[in-house]
């Protein structure tokens, strides 16, 4: 299976087909629905943000909490629909890519195409096996919001499969 | 007259949890294997990822799934059982939040306005029935609302009848699509009013995936259901395929003469629930 290391660069991005399958490596960001409402409130206020957006990539999670030695727990991905209405303008501003679960909305799917980026499927339900592919976990913006807060992960081989690729094909279209 | 501690209840709602979070049921497992060997592609590699999770979850003692839920808690209470000590809802609350906090599982309950974590997963969906005799069977079932957020209530009309309560089960399938983590088990109410038709879909999902409801009639709708479903092409995670629905699972209850309610729960491929009676 194909192995692919973040960031991504035009190249491999050109590469990748909806459908495709791969391990993925790297640094990812956490945030849920209550975490890009606060980011949208820091954008509009025009304040920093807690992490670079540019070509960083946004995996839509809320982790368990981590086990006894373990730098993470259960972490599956949450239903990407609900993320539709803050996807576009991140990705229009320099966001690398989303990681999700289940079909986004044609805005989001324009927005890939627009940006040349890429919206990857994890495999709802597989939290364990996320979780346990989570080498290094740190949270770095909205500690109050717990599972919802912003982590920053450092990920080894996550399964995944390209969901919309930077042409605008999703595997969801039949 | 039997005499139950509430206490009893609490540290059987634990072990439940407790249970439930780490493990699929054997029915879906099974079905989930089943549906493995006829997929190719994304959706297989979707499966055998979900296979192999499991076995991950277990040995490293992690949930199968992040979402470990609102805890869903019914209680067959027989009325020759006296219960002795704190209040019932009291009592499970306290076995659910000592079960998720132990158990490093997700809390995921907040207040719908403010959006505040109540920070131990409680409350949790209690719903009591009386029953006779001297047992109480606990039943937990920790409810994900991927899956949950795509459910629909259908007020028809008793003309639309069979042919309506069939249609509304595949429309709320097809309108969820790839978003709830199919293959999905679909748990269906028909009849009672409003409230109780959503209980009966809640409750369909408690029983056993593949088994059929006693009557004849229903369990034909379940079946025929299951079929429509599977020839939508929706596919594991939403990539296609021949299984979309692992299980259809209808109850029934009368209604008014005037309507014919039926609410389709949708549960995702995780499905977990355990039972115990004390």
């Amino acid at each position: 299976m194909k192995k692919i290391t973040l960031p991504l660069t035009e190249e491999q991005i050109a590469g990748l087909h909806a459908g495709d399958s791969l391990l993925l490596s790297g640094v990812i960001y956490t945030a849920r629905d209550c975490a890009h409402k606060r980011i949208f409130e820091l954008l509009d206020k025009g304040e920093p943000l807690p992490f670079p957006l540019k070509d960083s990539v946004i995996y839509y999670a809320g982790p368990c909490p981590a086990p006894e030695g373990k730098a993470c727990g259960s972490c599956g991905p949450t239903t990407s629909a609900r993320m539709n209405v803050f996807a576009p303008r991140l990705l229009d501003l320099g966001l690398g890519g989303m990681i999700g679960k289940g079909e986004m909305s044609e805005e989001t799917r324009l927005a890939l195409v627009r940006n040349k980026k890429v919206y990857f499927a994890a495999i709802g339900g597989a939290g364990a096996a996320y979780g346990n592919a989570v080498q290094k976990s740190e949270c770095v913006a909205f500690p109050d919001l717990l599972s919802e807060a912003v982590h920053r992960f450092t990920v080894k081989d996550f399964p995944l499969v390209v969901a919309i690729d930077s042409y605008g094909k999703s595997v969801y279209q039949r | 007259m039997k005499t139950v501690s509430t206490q009893e209840i609490s540290d059987c709602v634990y072990r439940l949890a407790r249970k439930a979070g780490l493990t699929l049921t054997d029915s879906c497992r099974d079905a989930l294997q089943a549906a493995q060997k006829t997929e190719s592609g994304a959706a297989e590699f979707a499966l055998s990822a979900l296979l192999e999770n499991e076995q991950t979850a277990r040995a490293e003692n992690m949930p199968v799934c992040q979402d470990t839920g609102m805890s869903v808690v019914l209680v067959e209470l027989g009325q020759d059982v006296r219960l002795t000590g704190a209040p019932l809802a009291e009592a499970v609350n306290d076995g659910v939040r000592r079960a998720y906090a132990d158990g490093n599982f997700r809390k995921s309950v907040c207040d719908p306005l403010t959006r505040v974590n109540t920070g131990d997963n409680t409350p949790a969906h209690l719903h009591v029935d009386l029953t006779t005799g001297e047992n109480v069977t606990i039943t937990f079932l920790p409810k994900g609302f991927g899956s949950e957020n795509m459910s629909r209530l259908y007020m028809l009309t008793p003309a639309e009848g069979r042919e309506g309560i069939l249609n509304a089960i595949t429309q709320t399938v097809k309108l969820a699509g790839s978003r709830p983590c199919p293959p999905v088990y679909v748990g269906v109410g028909i009849g009672g009013a409003f409230d109780g038709c959503a209980l009966l879909a809640k409750k369909a999902l408690t029983r056993e995936v593949g088994s059929r409801n006693p009557r004849r009639d229903v369990a034909q709708i379940e079946e025929e259901a299951l079929e429509r479903i599977n020839a939508l092409g929706i596919g594991a995670q939403g990539f296609g395929g021949k299984v979309t629905a692992i299980g259809v699972s209808c109850e029934i209850a009368p209604t008014h003469i005037a309507g014919l309610p039926v609410a389709v729960n949708i549960q995702c491929h995780c499905v977990r629930c355990e039972k115990e009676t004390l």
